[in-house]
């Protein structure tokens, strides 16, 4: 019986999810609001079966009660999400709370299945993220001095990653999170948003060279305290979404080509530098042929991708567990291994889509400060999404760092969801205006 | 995108040309994850079963074993070499009908498995059964039936040489040189791999070590090539001197003298004056010396080198890199004893059949593969492996030359008791001393048959068979024998 369900459970979970993802992008091609919604309730309705067959497959393969209620937790959550957000803001993006809500909902289950504990805690945390997330639209709808906290962003920003370098604890090999009250954050998860909004303040007036010049001097006290911490995942996401906003505010391709320079540089001292990065970019360099007679964490994440092929061993049929790290900065090897390729596919395109829908907010915002703002975000969230797929599967070395909405990790995932109000913030202010529509 | 497009176009001043960078960057990040989804799928397609096949990946593959019936591993004509049979009380035995036939090449899958057995583990596990069965198989709980291998081993020419080495330990390869497919690979000493879960402990406690009978001697045994490096020599020799090796005359007095450093003739044999062909065929040690010698190191090493010396090769087995020990550094003397194959280069069978392929093949080296195709329990294909070509290695006039000189080997030199068989066959012995003793020495022999048009290449080496090469050559005779007559 549990072989049957599981196995049904395995091809429907990878049919909707593909059938979610192509409406996605067919959306656009529907003329009124009426066909429109349509779409988005049949996109809903998939994030509500995939989370209910995945816990039914779980339920039989735990038989734990208190899966049960933690399902009922979040059938509540998706539905309040899905249902109150566009009551509260009329004029919200509903395709992108449709991904926010699949995206949390994979993670949510991909971890259960791995550690239910750490889902549970997952969970409570995007449901803050989510509350505090409703305040965002007005703030950035009614508060005018957004603009004007400049110095503050950059500030702040600045003495977070500070104090994660002084205070930081090492996992890893590098300094990453901080622990306050017995609680576990990771700043530089947070740093981000105020770093978009820390150059969308120098830049979206000014972009004399030397408006330029300091911001660059800011953005690389950013980077260099980053890369102290051997936190290089971060100080890359940074690095290219300064290179970004930087291109889009000034419009010169020299700055950035200037900005590629010092990266190589900085690459090969990093190379030479940090016995961690020297080992990720050797190991990427190996053949396929080598790492098949390796233990490496690479060669793990290699071999759940290989064995889970097209269509995956089925949720709960493979072995995620002995993926290094597997609820967090692997975990689409695990989402491969027991869902497959397809379904992988289907997830990097809707994180593509997300992003689409970001750089759309940012190409319709005439306000500078908030296409600055938003494009900022776009290049974050995608650059990071590529990192963590990209090392996953030694596309480019390892960087180590999260899935954002999915991967393992509280200030991820609460700094990911309010990305996403931001965003929806930004559509809110100019629908309401009546400029805009999806 | 394209909407976003249209709108850009739509609004020409509501979208002022504010906009360029922001869509440049974001027609690069699509290139990129366009990029990426393109590579995962190639991941998959060429190396996914690859990296699934890992011996570091064994856990996700008893897992595997615990809903599929591993399959059949099947010889070129279908016949049965492994199975797996279920008791009456449901419980699964690997079954080798052949025994220790070829124990070495199907391997086992117990313990960790070996030979083709692990190579293709994966594949041995997966199912393509009907839908229909599968279904059904789903619905009554039971295991779905894991597609067979059929190889492109040859039964008469396994047993042809498994007898021909007898109780001798040595190892045999036979390949077809025109595509790669092996056709028969002997070692031993052997086991049996149906009692391997038995006599595990046994093997690999410290007093069967000395046997090594689980080593597949020709794939992992590394043994000094002897005079079969000759052949090597020769065609660096050939490449620096394509116009004038037919001028080459060599006055042998049983031993060469150089700086000091001195090289006989086996058995101090006086080999008169020699041009190349002879000193070939007839295995002049001295003569040998003096081309060697003549030759510039870096050709020599740059040919070894392209020849996969010093380097891994895919091979679905486990197997031994040769090493070729000279650089620049090198003494005069080692450089003398390479040249002739003793020193410290080791070869494995496995490799020297290679070699001996690539010039039976007009120089064109094929990827070594054992198996033909897969398919399902009904018998559908599944898969059909092609031949590969790895390199193209020499020029047809080199391989001309030295088909020249091997069928001499056979004619006039050192093989000729594969004169008269009956069929043409062109080779070259060699005769590896090894250790410190005097009189100990391997016997090598590789040859390819019919000259004209090459069918079967062969490689053999038996072990410490005492004096000469007269050993491996019989070997390859009863295999060629079989190969012509059965
Ligand atoms: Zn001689």
């Amino acid at each position: 019986m549990t072989s049957i369900v599981t196995t049904a459970a395995n091809y429907l979970i990878i049919i909707i999810f593909a059938v979610y993802t192509y409406l996605g992008f067919h959306v656009f091609k529907k003329k009124t609001e009426e066909e429109r919604r349509h779409i988005y309730r049949i996109q809903a309705l998939s994030v509500f079966a995939i989370s209910f067959l995945a816990y039914t497959v779980l339920y039989l393969h735990t038989e734990s009660l208190e899966l049960l209620l933690y399902y009922g937790a979040q059938t509540m959550f998706f539905l309040a999400v899905l249902i109150a957000f566009p009551m509260i803001y009329k004029n919200c993006s509903r395709l992108l709370l449709n991904h926010l809500c699949m995206l949390m909902s994979v993670g949510f289950f991909m971890i259960a299945r791995l550690d239910l504990e750490r889902s549970v805690r997952q969970f409570l945390i995007a449901v803050a993220g989510v509350l505090i997330s409703i305040f965002v639209p007005v703030m950035i709808n009614k508060a005018k001095f957004l603009k004007k906290w400049t110095a503050f962003y950059g500030l702040f920003g600045f003495a977070l990653l500070a104090a994660v370098f002084l205070l930081g604890s090492v996992t890893g090999g590098s300094k990453i999170n901080v622990t306050v009250h017995g609680i576990t954050l990771a700043p530089s998860e947070f740093v981000k948003i105020l770093f978009v909004f820390f150059i969308a303040g120098m830049l979206h007036k000014n972009t004399s060279f030397r408006r330029v010049a300091v911001t660059t001097l800011c953005a690389a006290a950013h980077v260099l305290i980053l890369v102290l911490s051997r936190d290089l995942g971060g100080a890359l996401i940074l690095f290219v979404v300064y290179m970004s906003m930087l291109y889009a505010a000034t419009k010169k391709f020299s700055y950035v080509g200037a900005g590629l320079f010092c990266f190589s540089g900085a690459a090969v001292a990093a190379f030479y530098l940090f016995s961690h990065v020297r080992i990720r970019v050797l190991t990427w360099t190996t053949d396929f042929d080598v790492l098949k007679n390796d233990s490496s964490q690479v060669s793990q994440s290699l071999f759940a991708i290989g064995t889970g092929s097209w269509f995956g061993s089925g949720f709960c049929q493979g072995l995620p567990e002995t993926i290094p790290v597997a609820v967090s900065d692997f975990i689409f090897a695990a989402i491969c291994e027991e869902f497959g390729i397809v379904f992988a596919i289907c997830l990097i395109l809707v994180c593509f889509s997300c992003f689409l829908m970001f750089v759309n907010s940012s190409l319709q915002i005439k306000d500078n400060f908030y296409k600055l703002v938003s494009f900022g975000l776009s290049v974050s969230f995608i650059f990071q999404v590529f990192l963590t797929i990209g090392g996953d599967s030694k596309f480019i070395p390892l960087t180590g760092v999260t899935l954002p909405l999915v991967s393992y990790g509280g200030s991820s995932v609460l700094s990911s969801v309010i990305v996403f109000a931001i965003i929806q913030g930004l559509y809110i202010m100019k629908r309401s205006e009546g400029e805009v529509h999806e | 995108m394209n909407k976003m497009k249209k709108e850009v176009k739509d609004n020409p001043k509501k979208q002022p040309r504010n906009n360029r960078e922001i869509l440049i960057l974001t027609y690069f990040f699509l290139a990129i994850f366009v990029a990426f989804i393109g590579y995962l799928i190639y991941f998959q397609a060429a190396h996914g079963e690859d990296m699934a096949n890992s011996p570091y990946n064994r856990r996700r593959q008893n897992q595997l074993a615990q809903k599929v019936v591993r399959g059949q591993i099947m010889d070129a004509d279908g016949e049965v070499l492994a199975k797996t049979e279920i008791d009456d009380e449901g419980n699964e035995v690997r079954v080798y009908p052949y025994g220790n036939l070829f124990s070495h090449v199907v391997g086992y899958s117990m313990n960790g498995g070996s030979g083709l057995e692990a190579g293709y583990n994966i594949r041995l596990l997966k199912s393509h059964a009907s839908i229909f069965d599968r279904v059904q198989n789903l619905l009554s709980g039971t295991k779905n039936i894991g597609d067979n291998m059929v190889t492109t081993l040859d039964r008469r020419l396994q047993e042809a040489a498994y007898y021909g080495l007898g109780d001798s330990r040595g190892a045999v390869v036979v390949m077809n040189p025109k595509t790669g497919a092996v056709l028969a690979m002997v070692s031993k000493p052997d086991y049996d791999p149906n009692e391997i879960g038995e006599l595990w402990d046994y093997y690999t406690s410290e007093d069967s070590q000395g046997d090594s009978s689980l080593l597949n001697r020709a794939t992992q045994g590394l043994y000094p090539p002897g005079s079969v490096f000759k052949v090597m020599t020769a065609l660096a020799y050939l490449r620096e001197n394509d116009d004038k090796y037919e001028d080459y005359l060599y006055e042998c007095t049983g031993s060469i003298n150089i700086d000091g450093e001195v090289i006989n003739c086996y058995h101090n044999e006086k080999h008169g004056t020699v041009d190349m062909k002879h000193a070939f065929a007839e295995s002049c040690n001295s003569a040998f010396v003096d081309i060697g010698y003549h030759v510039d190191k870096q050709t020599l090493i740059r040919l070894c080198k392209s020849f996969y010396f010093n380097s891994k090769f895919k091979l679905p087995l486990a197997f031994s890199k040769s090493s070729l020990a000279i650089s620049r550094a090198t003494t005069t003397y080692q450089i003398m004893q390479t040249v002739i194959g003793q020193g410290e280069t080791l070869v494995t069978p496995m490799h020297m059949a290679m070699m001996i392929s690539t010039i039976a093949n007009d120089g064109k080296m094929m990827q070594p593969y054992f198996v033909d195709h897969i398919e399902n329990d009904a018998g559908t294909t599944i898969k059909t492996y092609k031949p590969k070509q790895m390199d193209l290695l020499l020029t047809t006039r080199e391989t001309e030359i030295m088909k020249e000189f091997m069928t001499a080997v056979v004619q006039e030199g050192t093989a000729t008791s594969l004169r008269n068989s009956g069929y043409t066959v062109a080779g070259k012995t060699g005769s590896a001393e090894y250790g410190t003793k005097k009189g100990s020495s391997h016997s090598w022999f590789i040859c390819f048959s019919p000259v004209e048009d090459p069918q079967i290449a062969i490689s053999v080496i038996v072990e410490g068979a005492g004096e000469g090469s007269a050993y491996a050559v019989p070997v390859a005779k009863n295999i060629l024998d079989a190969y012509y007559y059965d």
